[in-house]
């Protein structure tokens, strides 16, 4: 048999036990510009339906704000839309620096250094600061582009229990020898929408002479009472040593992420990483509305303000219809239905009702944490959110959940 | 056996990382890494070929540029896993 | 803060010792839209001088062509500015759809799946389609991202000498054993612009059995007549397995990459593929804006025309006026000086002349083979090929290299 055939049935197989797993992934094609309410083609080539979404990271509904897409207009006039180029060679505007010490500003750190994406940032910050002389002692439930950065590194690698500052505090003795060692954690973690414990981690970064490097992803821009991340959540502004985070989240949703911290890890950073050097410089459209972007959340919390609103009173609703979430303030509400499949009927009914939202199961989350993620936007209104609460009820019932 | 095992690396190093016109020569002291002859990327085939040819496993952490840059490095490299 | 003085003294002194071998890179900020004629700020807070850009990988000029940012105001306003989901979330769009159905008519595969950059495709490729009892055979000159690609996948791996296709085959022959095999290359190697031998190595391929890769970041819409690429350069339409390529050279600029190829490979891709599933969707107004770019070369083959003339006008006048370039017909022309004090010398002082190129040393080229590396773009106009000819003559002359060749460069410099 020739390759291609072999290669063909090979790689055919692999598609087809995933379908049988219930692991196949499906997209969804998006008729209009991100937001609450979205025009939706689904499945492929049905008539397009316009349903509430609920599961966009477009958490201060930045993503089609008319002043930033009025900003990336702008940047398209004054700085045109590609560099074709790597930011060393001919990559880098005038732009590009402003953004760096608008983002470092408004995190409260030195310097920032920014990559195409936070995937990159973390696929870069590992290897280019430390050695098999080092070791990266990280969180087990990193999001996974901290882990694959983490595999490119040489380091000695350790992974301390979910949150579990006790195992931390064991890793951080066990490594007493190296030379330095670098304590690693999402500042809120994905699945579950809790935050980091970074004042405890802060203090024992300090207490063994770690540094400390958080990926503040899903913090940036709302978490705080200003918005300026879960370090600002736990008063540590000025303790963290490094941030990584991504533009493609709150701050507008495009592209784009950055790393934030000390004058001097940046420099090194700016000589060695290697998505850094070796990948496009960010688009000047993209350079443009970040910037915008993070002006809007300076000038004024009104955006970060509503979202927490929004999010204490669809957490307090869905409550009190009886479902079990998990407990916390952040955007991301788990919906804990511990079944997969029922996961799976329930996110197909909820759609049906004009409600998009997704479900998580093993082997993205534990088995028996199957759940529906939630996650709401300051772009929702107390009627998007009182339409979904009547959703869930609706189809909680049918399917049993609800009594 | 150690001079064996140099004649060897260094026939592997000429076959495999030089140009058959090359005028370059290879000895026991010529810096291989950090000359460029062997990029840090080829320096895996190297590993490669050695752990086979040694019948040995070098540890991730110890298949440094440094530990690689010379065949002599090399040599003491090996010791550390297998009498030569 | 917990961040020891230990370490501040740490990273400080890699900063010295990068400065003092030379090789601490400098970033020049540039006040205009990417194009021919740009504005530079050099060094910071200098006053900005007008150059002629010769290092951008805007191949086809259209970095900044009118209809291409009309085309992304229009995303704008139809598609929003961003999607702040993966793909499989909320993330794709139909235009998502349009441009990857687009892409694979073009470059005349069977299915496509976009990615951040090119970059993260490769990270994301060998991953996915092979495994331990697999082996990647790859040349060893390939870029960056496919190393750190390959470095990411479990599959053995292999490298064979640079364009040598006997290495390569003794490469297939000692992996006889291994389950599946992939040859990875470059179509265009990005410091030398020299092409790889696709025709050979596909039937080295189909000889032994194995697949064959290709990134072809530096030759996706010019190189071959209708300008699809290195495999229509070489005449191997459609035996390609994967190309990895990017929007972010010659088709816009950008940012967005993608996989392109067999569609069982692209399946597995988006249904496995960890910067695709990880990392955010390629943002709308980068999609319409390519969209347009792939209508654009689709229709006519004007700018790569012109930039295949540019690039044969200006090799020829540089090699007239007796400078020591690498024969071949890419843009990418390397202009050799052997020494890295003189390349950064020839820069500096081309810059002067109003000139923007850089030159490449170790450990980015190998030892002894210091160049300027000139990128020539459809967006140039004769007067600028002149000009910039001119420039190397004046400065060349000033270091007495003008007809020499590399023994005599060397004997002058040292390597």
């Amino acid at each position: 048999m020739a390759v291609h055939e072999r290669v063909r049935e090979f790689y055919n197989k692999e598609l087809i036990e995933l379908q049988y797993a219930d692991l196949f992934k499906e997209e969804r094609f998006i008729h209009s510009p991100q937001g609450a309410d979205i025009s939706v083609e689904y499945p492929p080539n049905s008539d397009l339906r316009n349903v509430i979404n609920f599961c966009a990271n477009n958490y201060l509904g930045l993503s089609s704000h008319p002043e930033v897409i009025a900003a990336a207009k702008n940047a398209l006039e004054e700085r045109g839309f590609g560099l074709a180029s790597v930011r060393f060679i001919c990559g880098t505007q005038d732009w590009h620096k402003e953004l760096e010490r608008k983002i470092s500003d408004f995190l409260g750190m030195e310097d920032a250094i920014l990559y195409s994406s936070c995937f990159d940032a973390n696929g870069g910050v590992f290897e280019a600061l430390l050695t098999e002389e080092d070791a990266l002692i990280s969180d087990e439930l990193n999001h996974a582009s901290i882990i694959d950065g983490i595999r490119l590194c040489k380091a000695e690698r350790h992974r301390y229990k979910h949150a579990d500052m006790r195992d931390l505090e064991h890793h951080l003795k066990e490594t007493q020898n190296k030379r330095f060692r670098m304590i690693v954690t999402d500042g809120v973690f994905s699945m579950d929408g809790d935050v980091a414990k970074l004042d405890e981690i802060c203090n024992l970064a300090e207490e063994h002479d770690a540094i400390l490097m958080v990926d503040d992803s899903h913090a940036t821009g709302f978490v705080g009472k200003t918005g300026r991340g879960t370090h600002e959540h736990h008063d540590v502004m000025g303790r963290v040593d490094i941030i990584t985070t991504t533009f493609g989240k709150a701050l507008g949703g495009a592209a784009g992420g950055c790393i934030v911290g000390n004058k001097v890890f940046i420099n090194i950073l700016r000589q060695r990483s290697r998505p850094y050097l070796f990948s496009n410089t960010l688009s000047p459209v993209v350079v443009g509305a970040t910037i915008k972007a993070i002006d809007l959340l300076k000038d004024s919390t009104a955006l970060r303000d509503k979202l927490e609103q929004n999010a204490v009173y669809f957490r307090k609703k869905i409550r009190e219809a009886g479902f079990e979430i998990k407990d916390g303030f952040h955007p991301i509400v788990p919906i804990m239905l511990h079944d997969a499949g029922l996961v799976q009927a329930m996110a197909r009914e909820l759609y049906a009702e004009g409600i998009y939202v997704v479900g998580f199961f093993y082997p993205v989350v534990p088995r028996g944490t199957a759940r529906i993620r939630v996650q709401i936007s300051a772009a929702h209104e107390k009627h998007h959110i009182d339409t979904a609460i009547d959703a869930f009820v609706k189809v909680g019932k049918k399917l049993g959940v609800l009594k | 056996m150690t001079e064996d095992a140099k004649k060897l690396i260094i026939e592997y190093v000429k076959k495999e990382y030089l140009d058959e016109d090359s005028d370059q020569v290879v000895t026991e002291d010529t810096k291989l890494i950090s000359s460029g002859i062997v990029d840090s990327f080829s320096m895996v085939s190297l590993k490669m070929f050695l752990e086979k040819k040694f019948k040995i496993k070098i540890p991730d952490e110890k298949a440094t540029p440094e530990a690689f840059d010379s065949v002599n490095d090399i040599v003491t490299l090996l010791r550390e896993f297998t009498p030569l | 803060m917990a961040y020891a003085e230990k370490a501040r003294s740490h990273y400080s002194n890699e900063l010295t010792l990068i400065k003092e071998a030379g090789l601490f890179k400098e970033e020049r900020y540039i006040k205009s839209p990417q194009m021919a004629k740009i504005k530079v700020e050099f060094p910071a807070g200098a006053p900005s001088k007008e150059v002629l850009n010769f290092c951008a990988n805007n191949y086809l000029g259209l970095s900044s062509h009118p209809e291409v940012v009309e085309a992304a105001h229009k995303g704008l306003d139809s598609h929003g500015y961003g999607m702040s989901s993966v793909r499989f979330i909320c993330g794709t769009q139909d235009i998502h759809r349009e441009l990857e159905a687009k892409l694979s008519e073009f470059l005349e595969t069977e299915d496509t799946v976009l990615f951040p950059s090119c970059m993260e495709a490769n990270a994301g490729l060998f991953e996915v389609s092979l495994d331990k009892d697999d082996a990647m055979i790859s040349d060893r000159l390939v870029h960056a991202s496919i190393v750190d690609g390959m470095r990411l996948s479990k599959a053995q791996l292999y490298n064979y000498k640079h364009l040598n296709m006997d290495h390569l085959e003794e490469k297939l022959q000692e992996t006889q054993s291994c389950r599946l095999r992939m040859i990875i290359t470059d179509g265009v190697f990005s410091m030398d612009g020299d092409i790889a031998p696709l025709e050979k190595i596909c039937d080295l391929a189909d000889k032994y059995d194995a697949m064959v890769t290709v990134d072809d970041s530096h030759s996706t819409g010019f190189l071959g007549k209708h300008g699809k690429g290195t495999h229509e350069h070489c005449g191997v339409l459609g035996r390609i397995d994967a190309i990895t390529t990017t929007l972010g050279k010659a088709l816009g600029g950008a940012a967005g990459g993608c996989i392109s190829g067999r569609k069982e490979i692209v399946e597995l891709c988006r249904q496995r593929a960890r910067p695709y599933l990880f990392s955010n969707t390629v943002p709308p107004v980068v999609i319409a804006a390519s969209i347009k770019v792939i209508e654009l070369i689709s229709k006519s083959t004007d700018r790569r025309n012109k930039l295949e003339e540019n690039t044969k006008y200006f090799r020829e006048k540089m090699t007239q006026a007796g400078l020591d370039i690498r024969p071949g017909v890419h843009p990418i022309v390397p202009v050799m000086l052997y020494n890295a004090k003189l390349a950064q010398n020839v820069a500096r002082d081309l810059y002067e002349e109003g000139i923007y190129a850089v030159g490449f040393f170790f450990p980015v080229v190998p030892q002894g083979q210091a160049r300027i590396r000139i990128q020539i773009s459809a967006d140039h106009e004769r007067e600028h090929l002149d000009k910039a000819v001119a420039a190397f003559t004046k400065v060349g002359g000033k270091y007495n290299i003008l007809g020499k060749k590399k023994d005599e460069v060397i004997a002058l410099y040292g390597m």
